[in-house]
């Protein structure tokens, strides 16, 4: 067994037990052993982390890339898979396969594929892909655009009690499209589809999960219209939660223009009014889950006419600086910022994690939340098309530890 | 062949075009744009000369990559470069290795390799012609990307209307037809309200895009009020496959509702000039008895127009490299 780990002098966060002091914690035998002020037992490795903060390692949920180096970087200890792959994941030796892909770094927990190659005809085997590791099951990229398959698929999944994480976009409307209507899409000349394609989907969704009892995600909530079917969804008492990532909440359909294909996202980056609107859903709750969208790109898919170029970023290694800004623009607090990046995602996909209990898993993220830095994407690793290139940040991650061992340090 | 500059600002000594490349109207002051439209001035003249050659751009490559089909666009470059003098080569989409899988900027560096003086480029991706500006050593010309602009064709049209009416500012232009997936539209918006006209954007709902207002156009789904005392009516191709059933129910739909003709023609002023980029659907969105009266119909001087706007176009943008006096 690896020898224990004291980390002392940090402030200990915990939105899972109201953990939030100076303390020294423990770890022993790959678990959580003692938080408090007693002294680290003899022999042990100390980290000093005064002046840093102490956490639990960050649950990415709703990657399309376990890169585990990034991961790191980025103090993520677990990401949560979305079956895009190639091939998509609707086997489940598939799973089964993603499952141990990141070990012993990044413990990966895949979503299986809620249709037979993503197609959104035929369910796929997602009972046998729970049996072989699967935490949930996704749409994957693209809403299921067939009313009568997402109802079975989320009266099925109910059945297996799995969580269904959908993509929000109506399928019809946004065929085609690579921006969101108005004026900035107008004046490039690309072909865009209106925002309200998001809360048609949600609205549907909701109430298909209202009808089957069904738990359903919504990785990605980016407009104002979306945020308040949500909510809508929740007064009546549908099991929803909501997601989003750093970069709605920080660029809007401005970032497009020039063509940069950085900035070519899925769903499409919004406009002014809705940025603020999440903003605002992430202050009061109604966002509960922060995650990265991990989904680089080669150069030769970016390096393209903006419609051509693929949708997606690198984001594993920007997550917890950007979400830091959240709290330096004081909407949400530092232990509100770490439930949404750690502690909700594990609640919501039924992970043990997400705490810093006696006895749970010894996943830990030291960081210092002032660190300057300026994000280059040529540094990151692995792909680096981020639309945050040059941006500068702060908070930097110090140390990663994983099951008790220090897998990453600064 | 001095003339007096059409813009306060060149009198005053501004620069009149600083820039490497021409993408776009978007990028362009109201005073390049007049520098423009006066420099095409002597090649209207020269090309209803005899001669109709000059050496300007004698021992220069100019580039036609075309990779999207196009007819009279293509031809008029290619004239217009050989009317220079310039060496003109045009890439076809048939001919091009993008065909082969190629992707756009490798194909972009072959191009730039031949040390081509000047490219031209049509793309049917918008921002395609931007891309390849970037990674190219000489000036690149948009021929058309995409949705996006279209800027020699907004600049032959306006050569057109002040030729015809003396000025652009103060009238009213009225663009009608399929505005979405138009960049001629797009580029026509912003010079005819960079230069003071007021312009409209007549189309049915579904061909309208969103974010009209910040082009300072006026958005029409009534013909006849869109037209209202216009003093340039301009119409707008309108695919095939756009009108059964996509956008509008039928061609003969169309152009009940949105089709020029004589009575439509009647609510706009007396001496009012139509315009068509073309090629015309005869019937479906222009009478072709209207397209015909060479008294309102300028559909011939615009191609005409067409030439001598790219050359103006050709010899500003390589006067850096051809080493002329002030354009270092």
């Amino acid at each position: 067994m690896t020898a224990p780990i004291a980390i002392t002098g940090g402030r200990v966060i915990c939105p899972a037990t109201g953990q939030d002091g100076i303390a020294t914690i423990v770890l022993k035998d790959r678990t959580v052993a003692g938080i408090g002020r007693a002294e680290p037992p003899s022999g042990a490795q100390i980290i000093d982390a005064s002046g840093l903060v102490v956490a639990p390692g960050l649950i990415d949920a709703g990657v399309f890339r376990a890169d585990t180096a990034a991961a790191n970087a980025g103090g993520i200890t677990r990401m949560i898979l979305m079956p895009d792959q190639s091939p998509p994941l609707d086997d489940p030796a598939l799973v089964a396969f993603a499952q141990g892909s990141g070990k012993p770094d990044v413990w990966v927990h895949p979503l299986a594929a809620a249709t037979r190659g993503l197609k959104g005809e035929e369910l796929a085997e997602i009972g046998l892909a729970q049996a072989a590791g699967a935490v949930g099951v996704a749409t994957g990229r693209r809403a299921i655009a067939d009313a009568r398959v997402m109802q079975r698929l989320l009266a099925y999944a109910h059945g297996h009690g799995l969580v269904v994480v959908a993509h929000a976009e109506d399928a019809a409307l946004t065929a085609g499209a690579v921006a969101t209507e108005g004026e900035y899409a107008t004046r490039l000349g690309l072909a865009a589809a209106p925002a309200f394609a998001e809360s048609l989907a949600i609205i549907r969704d909701c109430r298909l999960a209202q009808a089957t009892g069904a738990r359903l995600h919504i990785r990605q909530v980016t407009t104002a219209e979306g945020l308040a079917a949500v909510r809508a969804a929740r007064a009546q008492g549908v099991d929803v939660t909501a997601g989003i990532t750093p970069a709605h909440l920080f660029l809007n359909d401005m970032a497009v223009s020039g063509f940069r294909s950085f900035a070519r996202l899925s769903p499409p980056l919004r406009d002014e009014r809705d940025r603020l609107a999440v903003i605002d859903g992430v202050r009061d709750g109604s966002l509960s889950i922060l995650a990265s969208g991990h989904d680089p790109q080669s150069q030769e898919d970016k390096r393209q006419p903006f419609a051509d170029a693929r949708a997606g970023m690198a984001g594993a290694q920007t997550l917890l600086a950007l979400g830091l800004g959240l709290v330096r623009d004081g909407v949400i607090t530092l232990p509100g910022l770490i439930a949404m990046l750690s502690t909700n995602p594990a609640r919501r996909f039924g992970l043990v994690a997400g705490t810093l209990q006696l006895g749970a898993p010894a996943d830990i993220v030291v960081f210092d939340e002032h660190a300057p830095w300026r994000i280059d994407g040529d540094r990151f690793h692995g792909a680096g098309n981020t639309p945050f290139n040059g941006l500068p940040t702060a908070g930097r991650v110090k140390y990663v530890i994983k099951g008790g061992d220090v897998v990453w340090r600064a | 062949m001095a003339r007096t500059p059409s813009h306060p600002a060149l009198a005053d000594g501004a620069h009149p075009f600083p820039h490497a490349h021409l993408l776009g109207i978007a990028a362009l002051k109201p005073w390049e744009i007049c520098f423009l439209l006066d420099e095409a001035e002597q090649w209207v003249e020269l090309n209803r000369s005899a001669a109709k050659h000059v050496d300007r751009l004698a021992g220069l490559t100019q580039i036609n990559a075309f990779f999207e089909n196009s007819t009279r666009t293509l031809l008029s470059f290619e004239i217009a470069g050989k009317r220079l003098g310039a060496d003109v080569v045009n890439l076809g989409v048939s001919g091009s290795s993008v065909k082969k899988g190629e992707t756009l900027l490798d194909t972009a560096l072959t191009l730039n390799a031949m040390h081509p003086d000047m490219i031209v480029i049509r793309h049917a991706s918008s921002g395609a012609v931007q891309l390849i500006s970037e990674k190219v050593d000489c000036p690149v010309l948009n021929a058309g990307d995409g949705r996006h602009e279209h800027p020699t064709q907004a600049l032959l049209d306006a050569l057109t209307i002040r030729r015809r009416k003396g000025r652009i500012a103060g009238l009213k232009v009225a663009i009608c037809g399929d505005i979405l997936h138009s960049r001629v539209a797009r580029s026509n918006f912003m010079l005819l309200a960079a230069l003071g006209a007021e312009v409209r954007a007549v189309a049915p709902p579904t061909l309208l895009p969103a974010g009209l207002d910040g082009y300072c156009v006026q958005a029409f789904t009534d013909m006849d009020a869109g037209l209202a005392g216009a003093d340039v009516v301009m119409m707008l191709r309108l695919q095939t496959e756009r009108m059964e059933g996509a956008y509008v129910p039928s061609p003969r739909e169309y152009f009940r509702f949105y089709g020029l003709t004589e009575a439509r023609l009647a609510r706009a002023a007396a001496d009012v000039l139509v315009m068509h980029p073309g090629p015309m659907n005869r019937g479906v969105e222009i009478d072709g008895a209207i397209a015909d009266d060479i008294a309102r119909s300028a559909v011939s001087e615009q191609v005409e127009m067409g030439v001598a706007v790219r050359m103006a176009c050709l010899d500003v943008l390589t006067r850096r490299r051809r080493g002329v006096e002030g354009w270092a």
